[in-house]
């Protein structure tokens, strides 16, 4: 029980600031799934933000798996509320009083201003992620430019994404094959 | 069915059902790999037609403002639009249960054998290649706004912030985003990347 009111603890408020879709709150959920808690270590985190990658449907399905990690079915639910809950309540109500604030200015500047906040948080769950990576226990003469190629691929042509993780996991067991 | 539908504020114009609205998000769940997001403009504006493509747009304007990922805030604000908070929910459920169910098989699989080291070098190879997806959304995101200076300092705060200081998100989200709003105007307003071509920018 104790470990289900912390995965509630850490996830629900973090439902609430996900401004800019899941990924802004990656690092934060490293930080207290690694570091605080102990829940994995960044390497099994890292590998696990991967599995969810790989999985279909919305970002940050390594939510649910966190919480099936730490206590199965159990903190499968209760991480999954705690994901989707506050932000769809929000989400729900925001759509009932949008219409009445949509052209205001001071929308339009805030919603400029949280911009950047954004941006800077998807970029620090690619710093988090990318740093664990890299003290995996793939070489670093692979894993480097395996991130690399991957980032280009990525913003450079329309590979699909699924294509490119697959590659990836090709890559590591040759490395280790050969 | 029943029609008392609690219709919230907008009207209940040709909307879809509960059940449609759980089925068409229940396929967008399972197809949609890597980005939800085009899929789900082909499936609301062109293949069902529950949507114009200006009601989706501006519905994912509302999306993109509010806290959660885009997708799953789409799945609310399309089901409470038609059919309430049942409809939301029903969305919502639809949404994420093949994926949750995906993502526990690996998971599963992936406890069984982690300790495999052929498995652990694929895995770690994966994850590789995950870090540069999410390399590649970062470069993306940051596009926008390379030619604003006082963005691109909130951008270098963040990321010292969270991903060296190591410091908790909420604190740091807070502040840093009034201090952005703050220093808003410093940028020039028509290089505010997400609300394109407004001019009434001046509180």
């Amino acid at each position: 029980v104790t470990a289900l009111l912390s995965l509630a603890w850490v996830f629900l408020p973090l439902s609430l600031v996900a401004f800019g879709g899941g990924n802004t709150v990656l690092p934060d959920i490293q930080r207290q799934t690694v570091l605080v808690h102990h829940w994995t270590t960044a390497q099994q985190f890292t590998e696990m933000f991967a599995l969810a990658q790989a999985a279909p449907g919305p970002n940050l399905m390594i939510v649910p798996l966190i919480g099936w990690h730490v206590a199965g079915l159990g903190g499968l639910v209760v991480t999954s509320l705690a994901k989707f809950g506050p932000s769809s309540v929000l989400a729900a109500a925001g759509v009932v009083v949008w219409e009445r604030y949509k052209d205001r200015p001071w929308r339009r500047r805030v919603q400029a201003g949280v911009v950047p906040v954004t941006a800077g948080l998807v970029a620090a769950s690619a710093v988090t992620i990318t740093v664990a990576t890299l003290a995996g226990p793939m070489t670093l003469w692979l894993s480097v430019p395996v991130v690399m190629v991957v980032a280009l691929l990525a913003t450079g042509t329309r590979v699909h994404p699924l294509l490119l993780l697959g590659g990836g996991a090709l890559v590591g067991l040759l490395g280790y094959v050969l | 069915m029943d029609e008392t539908g609690s219709a919230p504020s907008p009207a209940l114009h040709r909307g879809p059902g509960i059940g449609p609205l759980f089925l068409g998000f229940l396929t967008l769940g399972i197809t949609g790999f890597g980005g939800v997001l085009p899929l789900a403009r082909r499936m609301l504006v062109q293949r069902r037609q529950w949507l114009t493509a200006d009601e989706f747009t501006e519905l994912l304007g509302l999306c993109q403002f509010l806290p959660g990922g885009n997708i799953i805030n789409m799945s609310v604000a399309v089901g409470m639009r038609f059919r309430g908070w049942r409809g939301a929910l029903a969305c919502v459920c639809g949404l994420i249960l093949v994926p949750t169910a995906v993502v526990v098989g690996l998971g599963v699989l992936y406890s069984r054998f982690a300790t495999n080291p052929y498995l652990a070098h694929a895995f770690a190879g994966l994850a590789a290649a995950a870090a540069g997806l999410l390399t590649s959304l970062a470069l993306r995101t940051l596009a926008p706004l390379r030619r604003s200076p006082v963005a691109l300092v909130i951008v270098l705060v963040t990321v010292v912030a969270i991903a060296v200081a190591r410091l908790p998100l909420v604190p740091v989200m807070i502040g840093l985003a009034v201090l952005s709003i703050w220093l808003r105007p410093l940028d020039r307003p028509e290089r505010a990347a997400a609300s394109p071509s407004s001019p009434a920018a001046r509180p």
